[in-house]
């Protein structure tokens, strides 16, 4: 850190763990819409790197092309940054991560970037539990290309032209928990702590995260007819539980009744707690999470909060059983065999 | 009893009839110079049967090449596999069959009509092939019978039914049975039950054709000391081990014919000596969805500094274009290798061809170009797809390997690989001191005057080593722009970064004698039928030719230099419309291109020779 030689006329500012401010977690400036859903997301992702003190230069940020895509430049300008081809950036993502697994990946994609083009990838991703923070900066609708609906877009939701869906939404959420993904939520871009405690627990996870965040689109979803505007959002969202988080270097035992209560350790020690909003709901059951969300779909409601999680199940570096190091950085020794090798193999073709 | 029905005009043996009166009576003996030709049915078992003929010759010093003509199928159509001994060391297919061996009752009667003169076959007496043709030497055997005699469980008789061959064979033409035996225990090393009663039916075919079978062919092999420290590998095989000396630490893959033994041999290298003595692997594989994520992975993995590669075919190429222009406009390192089959779309997936090379040239949109080497034997493809890990990075672009499935899926006599000299070089990468030391850097910008910019990896300790990567227009810097001059000041470094690697490739095999006016141009697997070709044209027609192998894409200047030396360039490549003369018509000076002329072939068969001798005499008009 700089220091000067004379005192400080104004306090200290504020730090993280690691001595890091807040300013040290920024990108550059966004060229989103003003009151963009993503923009805010952005904001709670520089809000939860900072807070657990995570070191910027030690994330990877990825996506793929659309309006969600360009955000990662909007956050962690210390981080290196990949701005990938549509729709495929699990791929992109699954190699820098086995390259250097010891890296903290969070990919940003949208609804068209995942569940059209890119659910190939999506489900593949999915289905390896490569950690890595997954987030969909979900509003139903293409924006750069203006405005033509997306596969998560409602049935009945009606476009600014007047136009209706009349096909089923992919539950991204639902797909995740069935194809293997061990930590699947959905939030709401305007729902600031819900998101916060979210992303938090998410930084802690070790296997994919799944994250579908509604995110309006203000520009071309945002309107009455709309199934992903803020209004309707804030009147049919249904929180399946209340989200805590307790980092694992926060030395506070908090109480809680195990009776409206989940608790679940997290990798690194965190501890993720659930209050029981829907009852007997359990996110530890497969079933019941996928059960779950298909019934609020059959009621009309946008089911939030943490649906299912696995904190045990080993992660595709895991289960690769990989050098400790970065596979990216080790030295000829360790990766070019010695010439006996070859002198064996040449034996055998003799 | 069954004798040899002869084509040549004195009877070796008191059995044997004479029926081939177009043979001339002087016939000669042909002695290590000949091709053999088995024709059976996919899936019935005969690749270790072929396996020990081959190896067989090979332990009898005698130069040897074998190839596997077969189907897209899993069992039931018809397959064929080609041997040619050939004391001149030559390792193209021959065009012409001399020894037939028949055992496919489907194709019997096709393969028996498709043999020269004076050739011989050996089939299952049941076909009867010799009522087809009078002037082939004939060898009926009752492969059935000789079969449950040595084997008693039926359902192992179509296997070993393939050894009796190998026996039938090997007393007509001379294989020594020491050779044959070693073979055979080799073959099945790890399995000694099988070993003995594979090599009983070798025996009993044997024995049988010394008892019942009249010599009555010119066809003999006898011992040389041509292969002695030679080893015996398929390009696929060579391939994988270039990458694992390479140090690769990133594999992805879709499987597809032929490429997918490029990889599969690789996780058995790596799987044994890639791992730490604690257990962990010193790499990852990943078997991916698709071509279009075997790529996105190699790329990623090479952004993150890893050395990354794909294996695929020309199908895959199609599906990986998106992405390649991405590493090509990123600048991402990885290599790619290309096992070319017959196009266009599914084409034939299991025939050889040189048919990608216009599509990697200038794979995906946008002005794009890449690099490509192209090796033309089983030591190329090591030594290549080492280079090719050291060019990626060193010019932090994708790379490509354009083997193809004659080179890559056939076994090669080949000397002994060589360790590499050279140590791994991870091209422009700056770490943590160099940024104390300079402060910060551009990620596009080009410091050094040779085009290559400098890259930092992800996870370097400092605060200004990151940069952002994108496939969106982008100035020197990394960032995001639409302005004019930041693009084209990217896209005009990234045109003399390409020519920047015209040095750095591998450059051209030159074989001339400065007096001859008649270039050849070449390269890949063609290399085995043109040099062979050379020698057809300078004994048959007295043309004496210079000879240039083209060893990768950018080319070199050393081109330019063959080219402007001649009267006429004939290049020399397999594929149905010219496209590496189209290449280099792209790039040589217009008054060079009308020296340029075309022999080529496109059928799906391994090249040979003949056909190269052909096609140029036609043009040259001698």
């Amino acid at each position: 850190m700089a220091t000067t030689l004379e005192a400080p006329k104004t306090p200290a500012p504020k730090t993280n763990r690691l001595g890091l401010q807040a300013v040290d977690y920024r990108g550059a400036k966004t060229t989103l819409c003003a009151g963009c859903g993503h923009n805010a997301i952005s904001e709670r992702i520089i809000d939860a790197m900072y807070e657990m003190g995570v070191k910027p230069e030690r994330v990877l940020k990825l996506s793929g092309i659309g309006c969600s895509s360009k955000s990662p430049t909007y956050f962690l300008g210390r981080a290196h940054g990949f701005n990938s081809v549509h729709g495929r950036m699990p791929s992109v993502a699954t190699g820098a991560l086995l390259a250097n697994s010891s890296m903290l990946g969070i990919g940003v994609s949208g609804d068209g970037d995942t569940a059209s083009i890119g659910l190939g990838q999506f489900a593949h991703l999915m289905r390896r539990n490569l950690p890595l923070i997954y987030i969909i900066e979900d509003n139903g609708v293409y924006g750069l290309t203006k405005g033509q609906f997306s596969a998560t877009a409602d049935v009945g939701s009606k476009l600014k032209t007047g136009v209706i869906n009349e096909l089923p939404a992919i539950n991204t959420c639902a797909m995740a928990v069935d194809l293997g993904a061990t930590f699947v939520g959905r939030s709401f871009s305007g729902d600031k702590k819900q998101l916060l405690s979210m992303l938090k627990a998410a930084i802690a996870h070790n296997g994919t995260v799944m994250l579908d965040v509604i995110s309006p689109c203000v520009t071309f979803n945002d309107h009455e007819g709309s199934t992903k505007s803020y209004k309707y959002v804030q009147e049919h969202e249904d929180s399946i539980g209340e989200v805590g988080f307790v980092p694992f270097f926060d030395d506070i035992s908090v109480d809680y009744d195990p009776g409206t209560t989940y608790d679940v350790q997290m990798h690194d020690g965190s501890h993720l707690k659930l209050r029981k909003l829907h009852e007997g709901y359990d996110p530890t059951n497969r079933i019941g999470a996928v059960k779950a969300l298909m019934e609020a779909e059959e009621r009309g409601e946008i089911l939030t909060g943490v649906f299912y999680i696995d904190a045990k199940r080993p992660s595709f570096i895991d289960s690769l059983n990989l050098a400790p190091e970065p596979l990216a950085t080790l030295p000829q020794d360790r990766v070019r065999p010695p010439r006996r090798v070859l002198d064996e193999i040449m034996q055998a073709h003799l | 009893m069954a004798t040899g029905e002869v084509a040549l005009g004195k009877p070796a043996g008191a059995a044997a009839e004479s029926l081939a009166a177009s043979q001339p009576s002087t016939t000669k003996k042909v002695v290590n110079d000949f091709s053999i030709q088995v024709a059976t049915v996919n899936g019935s078992g005969s690749q270790s049967a072929n396996s020990v003929l081959l190896k067989s010759i090979f332990s009898m010093g005698i130069p040897v090449s074998g190839k596997n003509l077969f189907p897209s199928n899993i069992a039931g159509l018809p397959t064929w596999y080609t041997i040619r001994a050939s004391k001149h060391g030559y390792v193209a297919r021959k065009k012409e069959i001399d020894v037939l061996v028949a055992m496919n009752p489907e194709t019997g009667r096709e393969d028996m009509l498709s043999l020269p003169a004076g050739s011989a076959a050996i089939y299952d007496q049941s076909l009867n092939l010799k009522q087809y043709r009078q002037d082939v030497t004939s060898y009926p055997v009752p492969f059935d019978q000789l079969t449950a005699a040595v084997c008693p469980e039926a359902k192992l008789r179509k296997l070993v039914k393939n050894m009796v061959y190998v026996g039938v064979v090997a007393q007509l033409i001379g294989i020594d049975l020491q050779s044959a035996e070693t073979s055979v225990r080799r073959q099945f090393a790890r399995k000694p039950k099988a070993a003995d009663l594979n090599w009983n039916a070798v025996k009993a075919g044997y024995e049988y054709a010394a008892q019942s079978l009249v010599k009555a062919d010119p066809f003999f092999l006898e011992p040389m000391q041509a292969t002695e420290g030679k080893i015996i590998i398929d390009g696929n095989s060579a391939a994988a081990l270039g990458a694992m000396f390479a140090g690769v630490t990133v594999v992805t893959w879709y499987p597809i014919t032929p490429s997918s033994s490029v990889v599969e041999n690789l996780i058995g290298y790596l799987r044994k000596y890639r791992v730490d003595q604690d257990g962990k692997a010193t790499f990852a594989v990943v078997q991916a969805e698709d071509e279009l994520a075997a790529v996105g992975m190699v790329l990623g993995a090479g952004w993150a500094g890893a050395r990354s590669m794909t294996a695929t075919s020309g199908p895959g190429i199609s599906l990986m274009a998106e992405f390649v222009g991405l590493g090509y406009y990123a600048e991402l390192p990885g290599v790619i290798f290309d096992i070319q089959r017959v196009g266009p779309s599914t084409g034939m997936p299991t025939r050889t061809m040189q048919g990608d090379l216009l599509s990697v040239a200038y794979l995906s949109h946008g002005d794009t170009k890449h690099v490509f080497l192209l090796p033309a034997s089983v030591e190329e493809c090591y030594q290549f797809a080492i280079e090719a890990f050291d060019l990626a990075e060193q010019l932090q672009t994708p790379v490509f390997v354009l083997s193809d499935l004659d080179l890559g899926m056939n076994n090669w006599m080949s000397k002994p690989f060589e360790y590499p000299t050279k140590p791994i070089n991870r091209g422009k990468v700056l770490t943590k001191e160099d940024l104390d030391r300079l402060g910060g850097f551009a990620r596009y910008k080009d410091v050094d005057g040779d085009a290559i910019p400098y890259r930092t990896l992800p996870g370097t300790d400092h605060p200004r080593a990151a940069y952002f990567t994108r496939g969106s227009g982008h100035n020197e810097k990394g960032l995001y722009t639409e302005r004019a001059d930041e693009y084209q000041e990217v896209m005009e470094r990234l045109a003399r970064k390409f020519d920047t690697a015209r040095g750095m490739v591998p450059a051209p095999e030159l074989v001339q004698n400065g007096k001859s006016k008649v270039g050849l141009i070449a390269f890949g697997s063609s290399d085995f039928a043109v040099r062979e070709s050379r020698d057809q044209l300078k004994k048959e027609h007295g043309l004496e030719t210079d000879y240039l192998r083209l060893r990768a894409f950018p080319f070199s200047r050393e081109v330019l230099e063959f080219v402007a030396a001649h009267d006429r360039i004939y290049v020399i490549e397999q594929n149905r419309d010219a496209q590496m003369l189209s290449l280099l018509k792209l790039d040589l000076p217009v008054k060079e291109l009308s020296k340029l002329r075309s022999v080529r072939y496109f059928g799906g068969m391994p090249l040979d020779a003949r056909t190269v001798t052909d096609g140029l005499v036609l043009q040259e008009g001698i």
